[in-house]
């Protein structure tokens, strides 16, 4: 397989190119989750090299200031459990992804978004939105106040629930580390019966879920809760290529 | 210390795994102009599907002149039905007109951008005709993503008409029969280029 392409000049936005996805990552196919039947590709992709397409992205934020605290967007306190979401955005090889855009969207602490296909008859929070976004530090560092978002049902099977969740969605630093996820609560008994989690293969799928942690709860205010994020890193040296 | 495996475990640590947008990220990630590259409008944004004092998301200003030909980059996202999908988005990430990924003096032009699909599965970007990278065919990398889509899928658009697509390396890794799937139509609003997620065209997707 080609994996190589001949480049002839090094320009000052090079970049090496990403390790491939891991053990860890889910199929685009998996029936137990219905709506990927109709909306997933029988056939198989076609591996292509990072060109320099793949290998950059946007250098600056194009999403706006950041929006650390989604518990004072409104007038008035939202209902619920205020939690504090620390951690660190890292590649493979454990080095900090500094400057890169996290967005957060979630449900209400009812389990309902702010969101007119959202039919669920839980309450909406007029005080919550669940829409919040944050830039990593030199050291990868992120921190967002917000509200534990609640479990809710859904149209999938018999009885379907999806466990309590805050969607994360980051770009990285190339076309090649964007990443959606999602970060689930420890000791949520609906994760391994949750077909989407339940599409990741154990044991990866509990990279998903965040870690209680006293250290960043913060007295009389908010529970912690730890969670790391990882973004595909390098294949190999930035030279390595070269030699073809 | 706890047992049971968590994402701060040692042992664990690798990738995050990917997990699907879901139908409800209106409100969280498109944004008003995300998918104007070139001047300010709210192109890409739903803002109808929530209530308006829930629109916290950016809202995009004006930007410096940009250079190049602008055009308008639009299609439909069908699933193995040919039914619409409403619930998908699409990021673009291109070139400038000079075929680079930085802003140049002189030209505000920064090639990112997203667009919600329409409840026609409609999605339209105004950018500028990307310049060559390298050797490569004028070509725009496109992520698709949505409901029932674990994984965002990862394809390109060329452009008909291109004399230079016809020695694009990565174009050539397609099998032939379904190189059309890549190329993008001329049409009277610039180009068109449909992503179908499954079916008898489906869309070349590739593993990066």
């Amino acid at each position: 397989m080609a994996r190589t392409m001949t480049r002839t000049t090094t320009t000052a936005d090079e970049a090496p190119p990403h390790a491939p996805e891991d053990a860890g990552q889910p199929p685009s196919l998996f029936p137990p989750y219905r709506s990927t039947v109709d909306r997933s590709p029988r056939q198989p992709l076609i591996e292509i090299p990072q060109t320099l397409t793949e290998r950059t992205g946007p250098a600056e934020n194009l999403m706006g200031p950041a929006r650390a605290d989604l518990t004072t967007q409104h007038a008035g306190v939202p209902i619920g459990q205020r939690i504090v979401v620390s951690g660190r955005v890292l590649d493979e090889q454990r080095r900090p992804v500094a400057s890169t855009v996290m967005e957060i969207w979630q449900a209400n602490a009812a389990g309902r978004y702010i969101h007119v296909a959202d039919q669920w008859n839980a309450p909406i929070d007029p005080n919550f939105t669940g829409a919040g976004l944050v830039v990593t530090d030199a050291e990868g560092r992120y921190q967002y106040t917000t509200i534990r978002p609640g479990a809710y049902p859904w149209g999938n099977h018999e009885n379907a629930w999806r466990p309590a969740h805050i969607h994360l969605s980051l770009l990285g630093p190339a076309f090649a580390t964007r990443l959606v996820t999602q970060m689930y609560f420890p000791d949520d008994p609906l994760i391994e019966i949750d077909p989407i989690a339940g599409a990741v293969p154990e044991p990866y799928r509990q990279r998903m879920v965040a870690r209680f942690d006293i250290a960043t709860t913060r007295a009389s205010f908010a529970l912690g809760y730890l969670f790391d994020v990882v973004l595909r890193g390098h294949a190999a040296t930035p030279f390595e290529d070269r030699h073809e | 210390m706890s047992e049971r495996l968590d994402n701060q475990s040692p042992e664990l640590f690798g990738q995050t795994p990917w997990q699907t947008v879901g139908p409800f990220f209106h409100y969280g990630l498109p944004w008003k102009g995300g998918a104007d590259l070139v001047s300010a409008s709210e192109l890409g944004a739903r803002a109808e599907l929530f209530p308006a004092e829930h629109y916290l998301l950016h809202v995009a200003q004006a930007r410096g002149p940009v250079k190049g030909r602008v055009i308008e980059l639009h299609g439909r996202v069908l699933d193995a039905k040919g039914q619409p999908v409403p619930d998908a988005m699409i990021e673009i990430w291109q070139a400038n007109a000079a075929g680079r990924f930085v802003r140049d003096e002189g030209d505000s032009f920064l090639g990112f951008g997203r667009s919600s699909t329409s409840r026609e599965g409609e999605y339209r970007f105004r950018t500028i005709f990307p310049g060559r990278v390298q050797e490569q065919a004028p070509h725009i990398a496109v992520s698709v993503f949505g409901r029932g889509l674990i994984k965002r899928l990862v394809t390109r658009v060329y452009f008909a008409g291109e004399a230079s697509n016809e020695g694009d390396a990565i174009l050539a890794l397609v099998p032939e029969a379904r190189r059309g799937t890549l190329i993008a139509a001329k049409d009277d609003h610039g180009y068109r280029f449909d992503v179908e997620l499954a079916g008898d065209r489906e869309t070349v997707f590739f593993d990066l």
